[in-house]
């Protein structure tokens, strides 16, 4: 029996603006018996900008954590796509440049070399909870959605630390929809960026990869896209038409979160919540694909 | 003629990111996947190129290498293995050091997101914003946005922070000079 016990570390935007992705994994994982624990006293990993303008501090930041997690010996898991990817860089590269790991020892004054394993959510649902289980869960398929998944980038890439099943055409999150019963579309955009690290800063930019992306998942037949990164539904759903003082949705499709589909699928409490919590409504969706009542 | 090239930039681009630009042949694989590179002024590819001659100028004051996102997908498809994402990351710290950035919004929300962090040791969305609305002079720049986010409980004003703030503080002093091989 592989061991499901985890430190857990929640990531800035799962308090924040995702606390819908935070909510679900949390219930998720009690409901499968996924044990988490989380990281103490943790801190953000400094995420796009600490690696964009100052190498040793992108490493550093994740270093604390992974400090914190050697003390503590269980492996880490990660939801957030940004902090997987920061926390697995840091910790591949401490592990490979003992002068780089000496550095951040003196900036965190403690031992950074974690030499458990650091697991994004999915890969722990695919690959040790196994789809198999995953389907034996279903208490209510989801047969009725079409959905296009959405890897963006930092799940895949770069592919030496990430766990995903292709680095150009990854099957691991339409394999696990698949499993909840969802009408997996197949399209050519599943890994292109949104543009997340320019949102704020150069959103005319965004605005051109966020939709085109939403035009290419409507091309495809989707009814909604399902992503598994905060940063990336934050953009999808509030970045389509940038401007001061109004607010417009050229594009309806909902972006929901893998962990609140299963979730739903799964029959667990809190769905509705969440879904509501969303900037683009994905009720009327749900209505009409008969998985919620309200 | 080509031995009056200054190998400068690029010996120092390897010694801040171990990449080897030298290795890069022009197959343009890196600009033609590149979903930023409607907007840039310098093709990633032209940054290999310009690096080998060393042009020093052009680069560090391009805006190309602040709006690469970093999405990776050049470093993943270099047949020659250069890590081009880290070029651009090397250029860009290169570029603060030169006082020659472009693109100062960019640069003025990397600051934002990392003051935010320093201050309480993880990111509030509500405290990043409004750092770099102030910082970039732009404070009327998603308006009804917030609002709508606001009704949708997505701004949390009450920001959770880091307990040991001290250790996140010894961080940013320790590695203000922040490089590494």
């Amino acid at each position: 029996m592989t061991d499901l016990s985890f430190t857990y570390y929640p990531g800035c935007s799962q308090s924040g603006s995702a606390s819908e992705y935070g909510d679900s994994t949390e219930v998720v994982c009690a409901a499968l018996g996924i044990e988490l624990a989380e990281l103490p006293d943790w801190n953000c990993c400094g995420a796009s900008s600490a690696h964009m303008t100052n190498d040793l501090l992108s490493v550093a930041l994740p270093g604390r954590d992974l400090a914190a997690a050697r003390r503590i010996g269980r492996d880490v898991l990660v939801v957030c796509a940004a902090c997987y990817s920061r926390m697995r860089i840091a910790q591949s590269r401490m592990l490979e440049d003992e002068k780089l790991a000496r550095r951040v020892e003196r900036a965190v004054g403690e031992n950074p070399r974690f030499e458990g394993r650091v697991r994004h959510l999915l890969d722990v649902l695919v690959n040790d909870i196994g789809l198999p289980s995953i389907r034996e869960r279903v208490a209510l398929s989801l047969e009725g959605l079409k959905a296009v998944p959405y890897y963006g980038c930092l799940l895949v890439r770069p592919p030496e630390v990430c766990f995903c099943d292709s680095v150009e055409n990854p099957t691991d999150l339409d394999r696990f929809l698949e499993a909840l019963g969802v009408q997996v579309r197949p399209w050519s955009f599943k890994t292109d960026c949104c543009g997340g690290s320019l949102s704020l800063s150069r959103p005319d930019v965004t605005e051109k990869l966020v939709n085109k992306i939403f035009t290419r998942a409507e091309e495809a037949g989707a009814e909604c896209i399902v992503a598994a990164c905060p940063m990336c539904v934050a953009n999808l759903e509030m970045r389509q038409k940038p401007s001061t003082f109004a607010f417009e949705l050229p594009h309806r499709l909902p972006v929901l979160y893998f962990t609140e589909l299963l979730a739903l699928a799964m029959g667990l409490p809190g769905v509705d919540e969440w879904l509501k919590s969303h900037i683009i409504d994905p009720l009327p969706l749900m209505r009409r694909a008969n998985l919620i009542r309200a | 003629m080509i031995s009056n090239v200054s190998r400068q930039l690029e010996t120092a681009l390897e010694e801040r990111t171990g990449q080897k630009v030298r290795h890069c042949y022009q197959c343009k694989k890196c600009s033609a996947g590149c979903p930023v590179a409607f907007a840039m002024d310098v093709l990633p590819h032209e940054v290999m190129k310009l690096v080998q001659y060393g042009q020093s100028e052009r680069l560090l004051g391009c805006s190309t290498v602040w709006l690469c996102a970093s999405c990776e997908t050049c470093s993943t498809r270099c047949p020659n293995d250069i890590d081009i994402a880290g070029v651009m990351d090397g250029l860009r710290v290169m570029s603060l050091e030169a006082g020659s950035a472009s693109e100062r919004r960019i640069g003025v929300f990397h600051r934002s997101f990392l003051n935010g962090i320093k201050l309480l040791g993880r990111t509030n969305e509500t405290v990043l914003i409004g750092q770099y609305k102030a910082l970039s002079g732009r404070p009327f720049d998603d308006l009804g946005l917030g609002l709508v986010m606001f009704l949708k409980g997505k701004i949390k004003l009450v920001p959770r922070f880091v307990r040991n703030r001290r250790a996140v503080r010894k961080i940013f002093e320790e590695t203000s000079r922040g490089r590494s091989a």
